[in-house]
């Protein structure tokens, strides 16, 4: 049962730097280092922070076929995304439900780089080759690469110490990058909602990349309590908690993940698990949906908390919340029932008995802030 | 008599000048905690030991505060409704949460004392 829980390549550093370590799918994670939760969360959205997310899972996918062949497990638009960028999509299932989420980049016209979520990583493995794995090959960089990611309205000036190039690079732009004489994969993305960086390193490469950034005076190390307050004020997903096998994309609200060409009235239309459940949806409306929720009083609203109406019928459940450093208040996202998916419904949470009322909010609830040149 | 009594669940005791008990959370439960960002304070009246009385919400997670010993609760920590992050910065200060009057004064001496808090700190590390 108790399986040794997995180190990144920078366990030593982190634990140099006093963070708290946590499990976290299966690895040993820095939760917070000495600066704590809030400090580090406005130091990223003020200046910069570097994250380990080396958890992640980074695959390549060789041969002129990749790109037709992992068309035919997402419901984005792989066949024609351009070398040098990015795009966000996710794995779906037979009855439409999301098996992970991903990010898929075009290295060159026979290369695709693809990241995916720690907890998922071995399944998604499996999918891949079971589906795919005779019309590409899969090659899974688990053990070899780190991933870190620099994030904050100073991480490009920063970054562009070591390689100027990435100051011209824009949101979801992908590239081979030179950093400290090696080749690394950096995306300007991330998972705060400000501007930034991902950064696929070797794993013998990866401590003195972070001790390098850390020596920037714009750079804190920041943990994984922060990177989920971060990416809840942007109102993005967290797998596993806002969407799981058990929604689809549109319940999920993340049809403009869906590429165009991949919609029902599309050039490439459906070819995808699940994409007549997906469409029917989509044309029918949904009986729930992901929303924005801003609790009206000061008490945070957590994961799992039920969702009533005013007269305490269940509507609902809390998939992520907490409090909003930036915002300086709390902040949820949850699933409520067809009547209440209009922003600013009125709903109400059940705390220690007592019900909380939240306003139905549109997301993000800070503004993203990437560069789009 | 000003010294501090502490528990098992890292609250502090303090008699005050006017015999009333001032109740906060220690350093060692702040800083378990992580950044405090709002605190239920209770209502005034009498509860009994173990009772949740208060509730700490932290960045991380919320944690219920129980009541140490018998007693009325007669004043909550003001302060703390707009200023949570009290808890952190001054957790034996101006982070306290309520004020007590003992059903039994006597029972502060089955409490920890400062000496005995840290050795309970060291054995629960170690453990």
């Amino acid at each position: 049962m108790n399986t040794p829980l997995q180190h990144t390549a920078l366990n030593a550093l982190h634990l140099e730097l006093g963070a708290k370590m946590v499990p976290f799918a299966g690895y040993s994670m820095p939760v917070q280092y000495p600066l704590g939760v809030l400090k580090e969360h406005q130091h990223t959205r003020t200046a910069a922070g570097l994250f380990d997310v080396s958890h992640m899972g980074q695959l390549m996918l060789h041969g002129s076929d990749a790109a037709a062949a992992l068309e035919t497990l997402v419901p984005v638009d792989i066949i024609d995304l351009p070398v040098g960028l990015q795009r966000y999509a996710m794995f779906t299932d037979e009855n439409g439900g999301i098996l992970d989420d991903l990010m898929v980049a075009r290295l060159s016209d026979d290369c695709l780089f693809v990241v995916v979520n720690a907890a998922c990583k071995d399944q998604d493995l499996a999918h891949l080759e079971q589906h795919i794995g005779s019309r590409c090959q899969i090659e899974n960089l688990y053990a070899s690469r780190a991933l870190l990611a620099l994030q904050g309205p100073q991480a490009a000036a920063v970054l562009a110490r070591l390689a100027p190039a990435v100051a011209e690079m824009t949101f979801m732009q992908f590239a081979a990058i030179e950093l400290l004489g090696t080749t690394c994969y950096v995306s300007r993305s991330g998972y705060t909602g400000e501007d930034g960086f991902e950064i696929s390193v070797p794993n013998e490469h990866a401590e003195a990349l972070a001790r390098r950034l850390l020596a920037e005076s714009e750079v804190e190390a920041i943990g994984l309590g922060a990177r989920d307050s971060l990416r809840l004020e942007a109102g993005l997903c967290l797998y596993g908690h806002d969407m799981s096998v058990d929604t689809t994309p549109i319940e999920a609200s993340l049809l403009w993940a869906i590429s165009k060409p991949r919609r029902a009235d599309g050039a490439r239309a459906g070819g995808f698990p699940g994409a007549e459940r997906i469409f029917a949806q989509q044309k029918d409306g949904v009986e729930r949906k992901r929303v924005g929720l801003l609790p009206q009083e000061r008490t945070p609203v957590r994961e799992g908390t039920p969702i009533v109406d005013a007269d305490g019928n269940p509507i609902g459940q809390v998939c992520s919340g907490g409090f909003g450093p930036t915002l300086s208040a709390p902040l949820a996202m949850g699933y409520v029932t067809r009547d209440f998916i209009p922003v600013g419904s009125q709903v109400f949470a059940l705390v220690r008995g007592k019900q909380i009322p939240m306003l139905v909010s549109k997301t993000p609830f800070v503004e993203q802030r990437y560069y789009r040149g | 008599m000003s010294e501090l009594r502490f528990t098992v669940d890292h609250e502090w005791l303090r008699v005050e000048s006017d015999g009333q008990v001032t109740v906060g959370v220690t350093h060692f439960a702040q800083d378990a905690l992580g950044d405090v960002v709002f605190v239920q304070l209770p209502e005034l009246g009498s509860y009994s030991q173990g009772d949740e009385v208060a509730v700490l919400e932290s960045v991380k997670a919320a944690s219920s505060i129980a009541m140490p010993v018998d007693g009325e609760i007669t004043a909550i920590n003001p302060e703390l409704e707009d200023n949570p992050e009290r808890v952190n910065e001054a957790p034996l200060g101006e982070g306290w949460f309520f004020r007590m009057q003992l059903a039994d004064s006597s029972v502060l001496d089955s409490l920890m004392d400062e000496a005995a808090y840290d050795r309970f700190l060291t054995a629960t590390a170690d453990a």
